[in-house]
């Protein structure tokens, strides 16, 4: 299995659909994806373009109504006598995934706090409970480990806490705890699904800091999934964006947010508040997403797309290299399409938070 | 990949114009209520309910007319010697040639211990318990809907009294209000319908109270609060409709609470009374022949539990098409 | 917890107070009469009503019966048993309901939730299927259809099981009735287990038990059994109670001396008997807000989020 040494995590081709009752459901669409040792991705899109399928499809957390089409995701590690691995998740049986790879060497944030705690147990019974798992220690090593992981998240009072049921803390502690249970077993990659969606505003930025911070202090690789251009801006070192099911454009964040090529990329970050833009009305990008029970012709984003071309309605755009990390896909970047630029209001907007970008670099 | 295949020529490489992409065409077509009747017609089991509740109501209404007795007239005739001879206790028969005396007589069901014809009385009685069924629940929506309704808007002390009363009429059992009814009322038919009107308003308020409760806040409720319109207005205007939903869903489910009560209510003695016949009396007559005659009893039970089915499934798909899970949508 | 235990207790004990004193003025102020007038003449009667204090004022009638009642004495039937206590009746029937309704409860339970949790665990399969037909077909007939079945072909075509109750052989005559009694149960808890087990296993706590690596049989025990439970505790109450009181008709069917058929034999008869009617309400009437306390008190018990209040968490 090809991979590059440095990539500790790789999704190959993807293609995942969803029987359900009134049809199949194509949700993922030949979906690629690397994760770098050390370095976070983040997959930005619409609710509906199957960002949380692609990375449950990771951990095996798809619904049963769910078929992997095609594809693989490969995950490198290092086995406990030193040698290095690389399998593939997909092909792996659920009890082997839940003993190698869950939590162990794959850990997840989900999105709501307030429902992703068992009600019945108690925060330190939680945290203990992988760790006794994956048979990293005895009981009070443990306890001694989760009273650590509470503290490294923030939590004050962690001898108290443990005893404590998820609903006697707020919001924002119960997403330390899951992130404190997600590290309790020193796991190499951190899966967070849209993490702070949930939280108040003011406690999403602390959220995101110990993410961050932890990610550091452990060296751990992180997918962040998101529909929030300003969580992105803030934690990511490569940008994928997602629309109906593919890959639409992936670059560094640098280039994602200040050179970027799709129509629908442009749509996204217009659509973003901003202090300094006077105009009045917030850009959106009209209608919703396909519906992906009828699979689109051409462009998924043609009807959608103010510069839309003949083509998009006929055959689907490959991924076009812009640089060496930057790709995009539409016809925008065919050599023979006419030369459309961004709209100038968008142009202006990233300049200036370019230049704001650049001061205190 | 198919798309490969395609080679692009230069005219693809042009701007389309003309075109509107401010509409959205995926979701804008599909109202709540036809999203929901879509998903209600799609489901089979519905369907099935649905089938069979037709075919047991279209029987109930023409079964007893389109039959040549009456469903408590005793089938004789007057033999020569001028003796009555009746038709008891026959097994189902579709009229034939033979020496019998009834032989040419069509008895889909045969008849019971006295003469009647048992095809004429199931579906007689299937009418009655449904007309119970359907009167009792429809006048405890009306009641329980309003009383919800009403206790939800106004909260605080109006809320607490009325919920107070809830909780205590929901401490009594039925039972108990069908024997303290006994006392005051003769037994029959009223008691059953009394009985059902005095209990079934309950969880009908609950829901509505419930629902209620929820929208009260929503914008739209508040809005129209601000421009000052009228408690009633706002209740039954605007939020009845949206309650309506739930509110089906139970009367699905409390029909078939009925019937049973109606049917237990009459088996015991206290309910439907001669000579009227209903579903429940014709089971209590059918298991005091069953050692006689045996197949007498498999109608007015079978028809009992069809429809417990049909409403049953009835009530499932709409619960099923209000709250369409990802899964099944 | 112990603050709503005493209150829930305190408005149990009232709301029974209330109800028992709206029973005893109901069957007081109905109409007619309560003895056999045309055995009696009118000045036997006066001298009776004066006897039994039927012309005293309603609350001073009522305080009296309370205070017969804090001895477990309910008076005697005004035309069932001949005047006998009605306490001694009612024991003798209390202990016939309630042994077969425990078993039904019983049976019913555990086969319920044997049922429904096979179902969850194998969703979509033909034992989910066979689970949910089994269910419907509980819901749709009534137990006491059952038992004329049973009784039919077990009793009478095979002549195995007594054709009526026999108190001599308890727990051989007890075997249809607590088996049609518990149909009802069954098919209620495993729709109820099924449901509310598949709904678990697809939260997001039991998600994130899989993200840490929990599967198959610790996963079910330890964070999808005990969430599914908790509520089916809130299904069972009425349940109980209806098998506990109200299996009338099969009492009636199978000859079982017991609440359920007293209940209709107080009722169903040429005159009420109001006495009976009075005691079994509050006996009713009393199981039933005492079922429904217990169960308030054990939901609590097993639900943190009601045992244990929330406290203060602080941001973030």
């Amino acid at each position: 299995m090809e991979m590059n040494e440095n990539t500790i995590l790789k999704f190959e081709d993807l293609d995942i659909s969803f029987r359900t009752n009134a049809g199949v459901v194509h949700a993922i669409r030949g979906v690629n994806i690397e994760l770098r040792r050390g370095e976070t991705v983040a997959i930005v899109g619409e609710s509906g373009s199957g960002k949380s399928v692609t990375v449950k499809a990771a951990v095996g957390l798809l619904d049963g109504n769910a078929t992997v089409n095609r594809g693989k995701i490969l995950y490198r590690y290092k086995n406990d006598d030193g040698t290095e691995k690389v399998v593939d998740l997909l092909a792996m049986s659920k009890r082997e995934l839940r003993t190698t790879i869950n939590g162990s060497r794959i850990a997840m944030v989900f999105q709501d706090p307030m429902t992703s705690l068992d009600p019945t147990m108690t925060i330190g019974k939680q945290i203990m409970e992988g760790i006794l798992l994956h048979k990293r220690g005895d009981k009070a090593f443990a306890h001694a480990r989760a009273l650590e992981l509470l503290e490294l998240v923030g939590i004050t009072d962690a001898e108290k806490r443990m005893k404590n049921y998820p609903h006697q803390l707020s919001g924002g502690m119960r997403q330390r705890v899951v992130i404190a249970i997600a590290l309790a077993c020193d796991p190499d990659i951190l899966i967070c699904d849209e993490p702070t969606t949930a939280l108040d505003v003011t406690i999403q930025a602390r959220i995101l800091e110990l993410i961050k911070d932890v990610q550091d202090r452990l060296g751990l690789s992180v997918i962040y999934i998101t529909h929030d251009l300003g969580v992105v801006a803030k934690v990511a070192d490569y940008v994928n964006v997602m629309y109906a099911g593919k890959i639409i454009e992936v670059g560094t964040v640098n280039e994602v947010f200040y050179e970027p090529k799709h129509p629908y990329t442009w749509g996204l970050l217009a659509a973003m508040p901003d202090l300094e833009t006077d105009d009045d009305r917030l850009a959106s990008i009209p209608g919703s997403p396909p519906n992906l029970l009828h699979e689109p012709v051409g462009d998924a984003f043609a009807a959608r797309n103010a510069f839309a071309l003949k083509i998009d309605e006929k055959a689907e755009p490959p991924l076009f290299k812009v640089s060496d990390t930057h790709y995009a896909a539409t016809w925008l970047l065919h050599p023979d399409a006419p030369k459309v630029e961004m709209p100038k209001e968008l142009q202006t907007r990233l300049e200036r938070a370019k230049k704001e970008a650049e001061k205190y670099q | 990949m198919a798309e490969t295949a395609y080679v692009p020529t230069k005219e693809d490489f042009e701007l389309l114009t003309g075109r509107d992409i401010t509409t959205d065409k995926n979701f804008a077509s599909q109202s709540y209520w036809k999203g929901v009747a879509i998903h209600f017609l799609r489901n089979r089991r519905a369907m099935v309910g649905v089938f069979i509740v037709l075919a047991i109501i279209l029987l109930a209404v023409f079964g007893p007319i389109l039959s040549s007795y009456g469903y408590r007239d005793i089938v004789s005739y007057t033999d020569e010697a001028g003796k009555q001879v009746v038709a008891k206790g026959i097994a189902p028969q579709i009229g034939h040639a033979g020496d019998g005396p009834f032989d040419q007589y069509t008895f889909l069901f045969g008849t019971d211990d006295l003469g009647r014809d048992q095809w004429t009385r199931t579906w007689h009685g299937a009418r009655v318990s449904l007309v119970i069924a359907f009167v009792t629940i429809i006048i405890d929506m009306i009641i329980g809907m309003s009383y919800g309704l009403i206790s939800g808007y106004f909260g605080g002390a109006v809320d607490a009294v009325m919920q107070r009363i809830v909780e205590v009429a929901n401490s009594v059992p039925r039972l108990v209000i069908v024997s303290v009814l006994a006392i005051f009322m003769p037994k029959g038919m009223g008691l059953v319908i009394v009985a059902l009107l005095l209990t079934e308003w309950i969880g009908m308020s609950k829901i509505a109270r419930a629902e209620m409760l929820r929208i009260k806040e929503q914008e739209y409720v508040l809005a129209s609060r601000t421009l000052g319109a009228h408690s009633m207005h706002i209740i039954f205007k605007q939020i009845l409709p949206n309650t309506i939903g739930p509110i089906i869903t139970q009367v699905m489910f409390s029909i078939p609470t009925a019937i049973f009560t109606e049917a237990f209510l009459s088996f015991v003695g206290v309910g439907i009374m001669l000579p009227q016949c209903s579903i429940g009396s014709l089971i209590e007559n059918g298991f005091n022949n069953i050692t006689t005659l045996p197949y007498q009893i498999l109608p007015p039970i079978i028809v009992l539990a069809l429809q417990m089915l049909g409403f049953n499934f009835i009530g499932d798909g709409f619960r099923e098409a209000l709250a369409p899970k990802l899964e099944d949508m | 917890m112990k603050k709503y235990i005493l209150k829930r207790v305190a408005m149990s004990l009232a709301t029974l107070l209330l109800i028992t004193f709206v029973l005893f003025v109901l069957v007081r102020i109905m109409p007619g009469n309560p003895f056999p007038s045309e055995r009696m003449s009118a000045e036997q009667i006066a001298n009776k009503r004066a006897e039994l204090g039927l012309d005293d004022p309603v609350l001073v009638q009522f305080s009296r019966y309370m205070a017969n009642l804090a001895h477990g004495d309910f008076g005697k039937g005004t035309s069932l048993y001949y005047g006998a206590p009605i306490k001694t009746v009612l024991g003798q029937c209390i202990s016939n309901s309630f042994r077969i309704g425990g078993l039904a409860i019983f049976i019913g339970t555990a086969v319920g939730l044997i049922l429904g949790i096979t179902a969850a665990l194998n969703k979509g399969t033909f034992l989910d299927a066979f689970c949910t037909v089994f269910s419907i077909l509980g819901v749709c007939v009534p137990g006491y259809v059952f038992l004329i079945f049973l009784q039919y072909f077990f009793s009478y075509k095979i002549p195995f099981f007594p054709y009526f109750f026999d108190s001599s052989r308890f727990l051989f005559s007890s075997v249809m009735p607590a088996l049609s009694l518990s149909l009802f149960t069954m098919s209620t808890v495993a729709r109820f287990t099924r449901n509310e087990m598949v709904e678990v296993m697809d939260s997001d706590y039991v998600h994130l038990a899989e993200s840490k690596g929990m599967y198959g049989n610790m996963l079910v025990t330890r964070h999808i059994l005990r969430n599914a439970l908790i509520p089916i505790v809130t299904v069972l109450a009425p349940l109980i109670v209806d098998l506990l009181t109200g299996a009338l008709v099969v009492e009636k069917i199978y000859g079982i001396n017991g609440i359920g058929k007293l209940m209709v034999d107080s009722i169903a008869g040429e005159g009420v008997d109001y006495n009976y009617v009075l005691a079994l309400g509050i006996l009713y009437s009393a199981l039933y807000i005492g079922i429904m306390l217990i169960v308030d008190i054990l939901y609590g018990l097993l639900d943190p989020r009601i045992r244990v209040a929330s406290s203060e968490g602080g941001d973030a």
